[in-house]
């Protein structure tokens, strides 16, 4: 093709020789980057799918029977697909997306120094089936029976027989949807776990690697150990729902409570998996605005590992009244509150870290510290539940659903704004706004408190969880009981009202944002000496040897208050 | 993960495995051993299935010759032909922390599945179920070239 | 593609590809330990299904793990024959692996075929729920692991990428090694 044909050419289908650039550059790239951006907008699509899903059921709640704005009316049928919904969601396609895939993905070759992944196909396909499984998830919405409503535990004989749950189809697909989320984070995670391991910078020792990253590898350790159980039990409960097989099933010499053990020895670490890279976020941020070097650095590192060890060893608190051997729930009990030690020593090491400091309350310096203070608080009621005794009271209440989303809310929510607010300069090479910033901090904080206290105290009073309409039991409508859930509703309201700020801010910022510098926080680690955004490659200068570890800040050796990792003893100041 | 420093690049096979050049007559070895093993492994529970009068000893049997050696048949495949004496150490450990995980796996589930009754609860379904094959499908063992063994455990 | 400088790099002095080998081992050994456990459970909680074990196919079983053991051995002369550079012989070895997998999946399917005409069917009762999931997620890594050899085989014969010989051969003992407890819990303990 000549060139004046060639450009007659273009003339006439710009449009269609665009796409084909835009496809290899969003969509085909094997680019760590944009896989990890990838991974962030579908965890932010997927968030507004789980928040619409509360909204619709806090709503039938609050007000039942009413037809909800945007919804219609709620039947029972649908309030269960919504809560398994809103679980499954937020716990599989959200946090884990933006926490583990989309933060690992972006920082990791950043922050040890590279120019990709070691498997940058692998990453590709992993983010692939990723979008598969969401899309599956989304799909059994559509099907006849509609999506599945069995609780994102998926219990068995619930789970199993199409006759009790009513969604034979939709059940199934959100069991493998389930499955095929849980084969892309498998091969994410060893991607991860191998690039730190192999593809570090020259000079970056164990030591040198900074929190967030070793988090996010022990998280993936984790993960990568704890699942397959659980994907053999997935297998098991697909043949069970479409062939009839009886694995779950007590009439035919099966066992329902096997599932559970199954689900929980993946399911509590799990919560690990989520909650240590946010605590390596929060790692990272306190160092940079208190401009101090991060309090027991080795410390923080055996805590984590600990943690993550000790996780293996407590699942069956998720079980206690399922009817499982009493000794085992003494045995569960101890290993529970052991837990609580590591996870509060973390925090002391965070608090250390402040003290004395000079803090800088930006934006994402509000979430960090929103992160241990409020986590604290879904850690301190874990204690109540981790022993036995008072679980048996508390288990069926909404007292569980308060603590859980005083646990996770923090994780995947004030974690992942957190991270977003602190990296966007690096991400997009632009600012985002702190006034608008802080509006969203406040606008999320104040409502996400006054949406979980009334479920603390309604669990008290032993307001039951699994309930779609209270109107029906009469016990649960005392004095002011249904005030409380309004309260709730009404805050869930605000604060979801609030997020349409943090989008705006989002996308404004992304596209008329302030220009970023490439190092606007003045942060040691390595990807603040990269241009921001970085190029395909990452380093354009070369890439990075290390001299030192990641949280040198106001060495009294030198005049500027932080030391990049990347520069040389001799340019000592 | 090490400390090492950085170690040039190389795409070449044979990086890092000078250590475990054995001829090729040597992994042969190894699978004859492999294969005797596999004789006494389906010799050993025929047997006991048919010579061994005593349930216990039957028993004893089997489990030595079918699951100990299953073990070191694992061990000789694993050592000989994954070469794991020569890899890093953490592989092993890796390795090794994964099987400790599926015995604590079995450790915190058995007590509820393994077992029909317990500590003041009984599995009543488990305990009444009754296994429907024996019933419905009458005695297939001489279409399946398979003799019934004399001994149940 | 452009080949990252992150795939070239070596700090723990081991090649990339068996490190993640030997990870994704790790993390099979869990998918396989937890079906394999409930299995163990229910067979040591259920007496009774010594009498459905009884239908199984001890010589099948038996032909099969020698089929799998021979695989292993052609797979680890084929990573002795990469190990010389010699990257015909490894490919020629590594086919005979492939074949190797190929006579495993006939005698299963024909197997399966009597047990399912004699009325023994994933549904027949829980035992024969777990010998066909159990063996069946076997069968689906044998395949997988043939196909990668396929392109291993195929790079192999024209002297390129030889490391991957290792690190095919690798994962195909781990499948080999699955198979050797598969065979006792599911054949040989009546």
């Amino acid at each position: 093709m000549s060139a004046a044909a060639h450009a007659e050419h273009d003339h006439a289908h710009g449009h269609a020789h665009h796409d084909e650039g835009f496809i290899q550059k969003y969509l085909w790239s094997t680019d760590h980057k944009m896989i990890a951006m990838q991974y962030l907008f579908t965890g932010i699509a997927m968030a507004l799918v789980g928040g619409f899903t509360v909204y619709a059921f806090r709503m039938q709640l609050a007000f039942p029977g009413m037809p909800v704005p945007g919804y219609g009316r709620v039947t029972a049928t649908d309030y269960n697909a919504l809560v398994t919904t809103h679980g499954s969601v937020m716990v599989f396609w959200v946090a884990m997306p933006v926490l583990i895939a989309a933060l690992g993905n972006y920082l990791i070759p950043l922050m040890i120094g590279c120019d990709d992944m070691v498997f940058p196909r692998l990453n590709r396909l992993s983010y692939q089936l990723f979008l598969l499984s969401a899309i599956v998830l989304m799909a059994s919405f559509y099907v006849p029976g509609g999506a599945f409503g069995g609780a994102w535990t998926s219990y068995p004989p619930l789970s199993a027989k199409a006759e009790y749950n009513l969604t034979g189809l939709g059940s199934s697909m959100w069991l493998f949807a389930v499955a095929l989320e849980f084969a892309a984070f498998l091969l994410g995670g060893i991607n991860f776990i191998t690039t730190v391991m192999n593809s570090r910078a020259p000079g970056m020792k164990m030591f040198d690697v900074p929190i967030v990253v070793w988090m996010i590898i022990i998280a993936s350790i984790l993960f990568m150990a704890s699942v397959g159980p659980l994907i053999a039990g997935a297998v098991m409960l697909m043949f069970d729902q479409q062939l009839g097989t009886g694995f779950f099933d007590p009439a035919k010499g099966g066992d329902p409570v096997l599932w559970q053990h199954l689900f929980w020895f993946f399911g509590h670490p799990e919560v690990y998996v989520v909650l240590l890279p946010a605590m390596g976020i929060v790692a990272e941020i306190i160092t940079v605005f208190s401009r101090k070097k991060l309090f027991a650095y080795k410390t923080v590192l055996y805590t984590a590992i600990g943690t993550g060890v000790l996780s293996f060893f407590v699942w069956a608190h998720h079980q206690f009244i399922a009817g499982i051997d009493p000794r085992m729930a003494n045995v569960f009990s101890v290993t529970t509150l052991l837990i609580s030690i590591p996870v509060a020593e973390m925090v002391f090491v965070y608090i250390g870290t402040l003290y004395g400091g000079s803090i800088r309350l930006t934006t994402p310096m509000l979430w960090a510290l929103a992160f241990i203070a409020e986590f604290l608080l879904g850690g301190v009621t874990g204690i109540f539940l981790g022993a036995s005794g008072a679980d048996i009271y508390f288990h069926d209440t909404y007292f569980v659903i308060a603590h859980f989303h005083y646990t996770f809310f923090p994780i995947a929510f004030i974690g992942s704004f957190a991270a977003i607010t602190y990296w966007f300069p690096k991400m997009f090479g632009r600012m985002m706004s702190e006034t608008w910033g802080k509006v969203h901090f406040w606008g999320t904080i104040i409502p996400f408190n006054l949406i979980f206290i009334p479920l603390f105290l309604l669990g008290a009073r032993g307001d039951h969880r699994r309930i779609y309409d209270y109107r029906h039991f009469p016990d649960l409508m005392k004095a002011g009981m249904q005030d409380l859930r309004i309260l709730a509703t009404l805050a869930l309201l605000v604060l979801l009202a609030f997020q349409v700020v943090f989008l705006v801010n989002l996308f404004h910022s992304i596209f008329r944002g302030e220009k970023a510098a490439a190092n606007p926080w003045n942060a040691n680690t390595l990807e603040w000496q990269a241009p921001s955004p970085p190029p395909h490659g990452n380093f354009p200068q070369g890439l990075p040897n290390v001299y030192r570890g990641p949280y040198e800040y106001s060495h009294p050796d030198r005049a500027e208050d932080y030391w990049p990792q990347t520069e040389p003893e001799a340019a000592k100041s | 993960m090490s400390d090492t420093a950085h170690a040039p690049a190389s795409n070449d096979a044979a990086h890092g495995h000078d250590a475990h050049g054995h001829p090729d007559s040597f992994y042969i070895r190894i699978w004859g051993i492999l294969l005797v093993m596999l004789v006494i492994s389906v010799a050993g529970p025929e047997l006991a299935h048919r010579v061994v009068s005593n349930e216990t000893v039957a028993f004893i049997i089997v489990l030595f010759t079918a699951f100990g050696i299953a073990i070191v048949k694992a061990y000789m495949v694993v050592k000989n032909f994954m070469h794991i004496g020569v890899e890093k150490k953490y592989v092993g450990y890796l390795l090794v922390t994964m099987l400790i995980l599926m015995g604590l796996m079995l450790g915190g589930v058995g007590p509820d599945v393994l077992r029909h009754e317990g500590h003041r609860w009984v599995n009543q379904a488990a305990k009444d179920y009754k296994l429907p094959g024996d019933a419905e499908h009458g005695a297939p063992h001489e279409a399946h070239g398979e003799p019934a063994s004399p001994v149940k455990h | 593609m452009i080949r990252p400088i992150a795939t070239t790099r070596e700090m723990t002095g081991m090649p990339t590809g068996r490190l993640a080998v030997w990870w994704l081992i790790a993390s099979e050994i869990v998918i396989f330990g937890g079906v394999l456990g409930s299995y163990l459970m229910h067979r040591i909680g259920h007496k009774e299904w010594a009498a459905a074990s009884e239908h199984t196919n001890t010589w099948a079983g038996a032909f099969n793990t020698l089929v799998l053991l021979t695989s292993s051995l052609s797979a680890v002369l084929a990573h002795n024959a990469a190990l010389r550079k010699d990257g015909k012989r490894a490919a020629k070895l590594l086919w005979a692996t492939i074949g190797g997998g190929g006579i495993f999946l006939v005698v299963k399917s024909i197997e399966w075929t009597t047990e399912i005409q004699h009325g023994y069917t994933i549904t027949a009762n829980n035992f024969w729920s777990f010998y066909y999931t159990a063996a069946g997620l076997h069968g689906l890594h044998v395949i997988a692991g043939m196909i990668v050899m396929m392109f291993v085989a195929a790079d192999a014969a024209k002297g390129k990428e030889l490391q991957r010989v290792e690190n095919a051969g690798l994962y195909w003992h781990f499948v080999d090694l699955v198979w050797i407890f598969l065979f006792p819990l599911l054949y040989i303990a009546k």
